[in-house]
């Protein structure tokens, strides 16, 4: 019998099947039941042909992480039952498509809908596959049928009579097995973790989005062109990452609260700007989607493998922000975050995400989070004469924009004196290069109201867990399992390491769980003088799995 | 009584460089555009690495100081961001037509309404010599001592066919015809190149040989596109032809940053409209 307060659904088939969206449509229905969501996505990097899946975690408690094994299979082709066939489990339902399966079907748990014939007879495209196992499965698991109709007639633009048809088809061909009732709590809204960081920065104020394509950050350029006029912001693609970045520096320049989304190959690219942005203090945001390198690497699968990239990226020395947020809602509060430290301290802000995080879908609770101050630059007091580099307590100059009557306005990528003239004194370059490092002090001591190191799972355990990112959801599963503690430190530059320190009062043995080869969190915290007992590090392209995790976890601690 | 726009740094172009020029040129065009009405802070100058970029210290007005290659990108989103702004980027050629060259293909098929000003030595200056996009075959330059065995490239052809809809070539022996394209180029509502002769008195001096060839174009249609590319193709940055100034080409085209003129007009409240569109999303 199927656990109906945790459970997991394949929806497997090929790219191009629509996968992605029969995916989205089934969890929009459980959530109509009041379900939490996430949603793990999975496709090679092509545009038709290759296996696709989306697995669809449902539970009644906030999951940010999808399991190994699977509840409830829906199979558009014989593939996705061969590859999957292990993570089925014993009382598993499948309906399949029995024009394409027509062999090798455990019997007992499947149910065969002949989807060719049935569209055929509707005069149907084969997209509408979808729409039917989609009928086929909430009538097996006694899901009224006008749930199924609010969501497609919300989620379906085109030919909603057909598709309403076709999946009443799979309805009637079913009968009803188990029960997926009706949870008492209220249905929180889905978002994937771009579509989260995309209106983080809108709430931070963002008012320009520049972006070349390239996953997994692109669903993050087409979130927010389709929000562009409703939001009045100014979104372009030009023709390289180099662009993107110069493009958003002359933004910053004229005042625009400025964000860049890109992968690692495309940082390559934008990392002499990014220098330019800490020599001529132009805040910008730039989010970092990591996938499996090196170079092209596993361009649709996961990894967090640039956070010693974003850390050192540029030639020499200037301050960054670097946040790595774990799910959606530290996606959408860091984003705005971001924004505002950007401009507050005139550096680059890069928000550190990986696939899992940016194309995972997870349900979102805005009303969980905390207040997002809004928060404005140091701007220019109009004493004259304005200096735009005017060396200060704090390293942070204050700001005018063009067009101003009173002001010239200089930045430059020289070292240069407070007016913005080239020089080469080696005495105005000490003192502007100070000045510049300075900016970084106040950062730290400002974080220090922020919670930037957080806490999950039980607290007063001595083991615990180390994680970045988007291993967040996946750690605090496993520790809450077997009553561990999870650290995770959000900010990761400047490094906070006075909460850190706080963090691991109490710990006798420390874990680290990366997604990348070489530990490069650990490294990062040896720095600061910490170190960990064991690492479990994975770099196959795929996240964790709680079980997977928890298994590894026993095998260290014990 | 014009203002001087100078600034406090010293100058450290060589003496007869003819970046002078270019300098006196744009400083008297500045001048001019605010007696007709721009004022001065309504201008930015984008500048990137190399002799020519120097310009923007030595003039006290707004100024973005880029890095090598990039001017064009940083011009083009200041006038995307400020379309009331003059924006003049001022780049050589190994700066526009070498590294980055790219960014002045897609900002001219764009047509932002930017004008770029090309000093062009065809001799990469402050890196002591070597070759250029534009230096002529068999050029000896310090990475290329024997000579180089490419062809040089004919930017302003190349900029007709990318879309630009204004091109000029003015020559740093000839202030007033500088002065009059300068202020045509700024005043032309698209993007604009306007590429100079600009000798380098030091590493490639072509005074003479650009005095014996250069001519101004006379009962020329810039209008007319056929005209124009056979004008272009006239010389070709290799043979020892006639080297045409003047306005090649000129045509009136909507902007890329026109379609950024229109946002809603009611200030919206961003955190009610996300809950919208959060709703949605349920």
């Amino acid at each position: 019998m199927v656990n109906m307060q945790e459970f997991s659904l394949l929806f497997g088939g090929k790219a191009g099947d629509g996968i992605d969206k029969a995916g989205l449509i089934i969890a929009r229905i459980l959530t109509q039941l009041g379900y939490r969501i996430y949603i793990y996505r999975d496709y090679p990097s092509v545009i038709r042909g290759g296996h696709t899946f989306s697995i669809i975690r449902a539970a009644q408690e906030k999951i940010a992480t999808h399991k190994e094994s699977i509840d409830f299979m829906l199979a558009l082709n014989k593939e996705t039952l061969d590859l999957h066939k292990n993570r089925l489990k014993k009382d598993c339902f499948l309906l399949y498509d029995s024009d394409q399966i027509k062999t090798g079907i455990a019997s007992a748990c499947g149910i065969g809908l002949a989807l060719g014939e049935i569209l055929k007879e509707e005069n149907a495209p084969l997209i509408m596959r979808n729409a039917c196992l989609i009928g086929g499965f909430s009538k097996a698991a006694g899901i009224p049928w006008d749930i199924l109709e609010k969501v497609f007639r919300k989620e379906i633009p085109k030919d909603i009579d057909l598709n309403l048809k076709v999946a009443r088809r799979g309805y009637e061909g079913t009968k009803e097995l188990f029960r997926i009732d009706k949870l008492g709590q209220i249905s929180l809204p889905i978002v994937s973790g771009n579509e989260a960081i995309g209106l983080g920065l809108i709430k931070g104020g963002l008012k320009t989005y520049i972006a070349y394509p390239m996953t997994p950050a692109s669903s993050l350029l087409h979130f927010l062109a389709g929000l562009a006029q409703d939001f009045s912001l100014k979104v372009i693609h030009p023709e390289s990452e180099i662009a993107v970045m110069l493009m958003a520096l002359g933004f910053a320049y004229c005042g625009e609260r400025v964000a860049v989304g890109t992968s690692g190959g495309g940082f390559c690219l934008m990392t002499e700007g990014l220098s330019f942005a800490g020599m001529g203090e132009l805040p910008v945001v730039i989010m970092l989607g990591q996938r499996t390198g090196p170079s092209t690497g596993l361009p649709t699968y996961t990894a967090q493998c640039d956070l010693d990239f974003v850390l050192s990226a540029g030639q020499g020395e200037f301050p960054r922000f670097v946040v790595a947020p774990g799910d959606a809602e530290e996606a959408y509060f860091w984003s705005a975050v971001s924004l505002n430290m950007a401009w507050k301290y005139q550096l680059p802000a890069i928000i550190l995400s990986d696939k899992t995080l940016s194309e995972g879908t997870y349900s979102f609770d805005i009303d969980s989070i905390e207040e997002i101050k809004e928060e404005e630059p140091l701007f220019w007091d109009r004493k004259p004469t304005y200096k735009r580099y005017l060396n200060t307590d704090t390293g942070v100059s204050p700001l005018a924009f063009v067009p101003d009557k009173e002001a010239i306005i200089k930045v430059n990528s020289y070292e240069h004196d407070e007016f913005g003239i080239t020089t080469e004194e080696a005495k105005i370059a000490t003192l502007m290069y100070d000045k510049r490092l300075r900016k970084e002090k106040c950062l730290i001591k400002e974080l220090e109201g922020y919670n930037t190191v957080k806490i999950y799972g039980n607290k007063d355990s001595s083991v615990a867990l180390l994680c970045w990112g988007s291993n967040k959801g996946v750690c605090v599963e496993v520790a809450n399992n077997l009553g561990l503690k999870v650290i995770q430190p959000i900010i990761l530059s400047p490094f906070p390491v006075q909460q850190f320190q706080e963090a691991l009062k109490g710990i006798k043995k420390l874990v680290s769980v990366e997604c990348n080869a070489t530990a490069q969190l650990v490294r990062l915290i040896n720095r600061y003088g910490f170190s960990v007992d064991a690492k479990i590090l994975k770099y196959d392209g795929r996240p964790f799995l709680p079980d997977e995790l928890e298994g590894k976890v026993k095998e260290t601690i014990k | 009584m014009p203002k001087d726009l100078g600034t406090y740094a010293p100058n450290t172009w060589c003496p007869g460089c003819g970046d002078f020029a270019i300098l006196n040129a744009i400083k008297t065009v500045l001048n001019l555009l605010q007696e007709e009405g721009t004022p001065l802070e309504k201008v930015v100058l984008v500048s990137g690495i190399g002799c020519h970029a120097k310009i923007v210290d030595y003039l006290n007005v707004n100024s973005f100081y880029s890095i090598h290659g990039r001017v064009t990108p940083v011009a083009e989103a200041i006038k995307i961001a400020r379309p009331d702004l003059k924006v003049i980027g001022f780049a050589g050629d190994g700066d526009a037509y070498g590294e980055g060259l790219e960014h002045l293909i897609f900002a001219a098929k764009r047509n932002v309404d930017i004008t770029m000003i090309i000093h062009n030595n065809r001799v990469y200056g402050l890196t002591t010599g070597q070759y250029t996009p534009t230096s002529p075959l068999g050029f000896k330059g310090r990475s290329t001592p024997f000579g180089t065995v490419e062809l040089p490239i004919n930017p302003l052809e190349l900029m007709l066919s990318s879309g630009a809809t204004f091109i000029a070539r003015g020559f740093s022996h000839g202030l007033e015809l500088l002065k009059k394209i300068f202020k045509e180029a700024i005043m032309h509502k698209g993007f604009s190149l306007v590429e100079v002769l600009q000798v380098c008195v030091t590493f490639y001096n072509m005074y003479a040989y650009y005095d014996q060839r250069v001519y101004e174009l006379k009962e020329h249609k810039p209008e007319d596109y056929g005209s124009a590319l056979r004008k272009i193709r006239e010389w070709d940055y290799n043979l020892d032809s006639s080297i045409p100034l003047g306005v090649f080409y000129k045509k009136e085209m909507p902007t890329f940053e026109g379609n950024f003129l229109n946002p809603k007009a009611e200030v919206i409240d961003r955190q009610v409209k996300i809950k919208e569109i959060l709703k949605e999303a349920v």
